[in-house]
């Protein structure tokens, strides 16, 4: 039985070992901020919750185990809200993109914020009985894309 | 059976990587790529708090792992609202 916790334990932390190697070698060799954000917000909270999985399954101690499983849940809950929040900025703030990069969804969403942003007192214009869309063919903003932002 | 395999094939595995994200961080053409290079440094130190930890059996660290886990969170978030807003 220990024979087998121990082996089980070993090969969850090469695995793990080598999904952070494999996440830092995409940090290097991807050509765009977003691909390398992508290679390392999967990769490397993955890798390290198999290293703690393998502390869990190693050590004979339950509150080891038990710390260990919440440094792992820890992980999960936090990785993808800073990696979101990253490629966020790093669009907002123009970051070259690699010229392969077909889709960008986020583009239309930014363009409605950054209206509603440049228009201010829209609503109280066209409550006033002005003609909606009278500035130069531009839409005042929906309410629901306004409070969207931050 | 796991110590000696602890100390030659997983800490040389992570070191290679830490090695690879400061490439990164240090040639990095824009600020957001040594934000995402600082967060793989942190997860890479959580793995390497982990391997000590089987490796000899120190408990404590475990809260050093969860601590690490934390502060690089809040340093992620901060740095990503001073892009955004600067």
């Amino acid at each position: 039985m220990a024979f087998v916790q121990e082996l089980f334990a070993a090969v969850l932390l090469v695995l793990g070992a080598l999904l952070l190697l494999i996440a830092a070698i995409g940090v290097v060799r991807m050509p765009d901020v977003f691909l390398r954000m992508s290679a390392v917000s999967k990769a490397s909270s993955l890798g390290a919750s198999l290293m703690l999985f393998a502390v869990a399954v190693a050590l004979p101690d339950l509150s080891a185990a038990v710390r260990a499983v919440a440094a792992i849940l820890f992980l999960f809950l936090t990785a993808p809200v800073a990696s979101h929040l990253i490629g966020r900025a790093a669009y907002r703030r123009g970051v070259p993109r690699w010229r392969g990069m077909v889709v960008d969804d986020f583009a239309a969403y930014e363009q409605q914020r950054v209206r509603s942003i440049s228009l201010p007192g829209a609503h109280q214009a066209e409550e006033l009985g002005a003609q909606p869309g009278g500035w130069s063919g531009v839409q005042p903003p929906k309410e629901s894309d306004s409070l969207s932002l931050s | 059976m796991i110590a000696p395999l602890v100390l030659w094939l997983v800490m040389p595995l992570l070191a290679v990587s830490i090695a690879l994200a400061f490439v990164r961080l240090a040639r990095g053409p824009s600020l957001p790529d040594r934000v995402v290079a600082l967060d793989l440094l942190s997860t890479i130190g959580v793995g390497l708090i982990a391997a000590y930890v089987v490796f000899t059996g120190e408990v404590a660290y475990l809260d050093v792992a969860l601590l690490v886990t934390l502060i690089a969170f809040l340093g992620t978030v901060a740095l990503a609202s001073y892009l955004e807003w600067r």
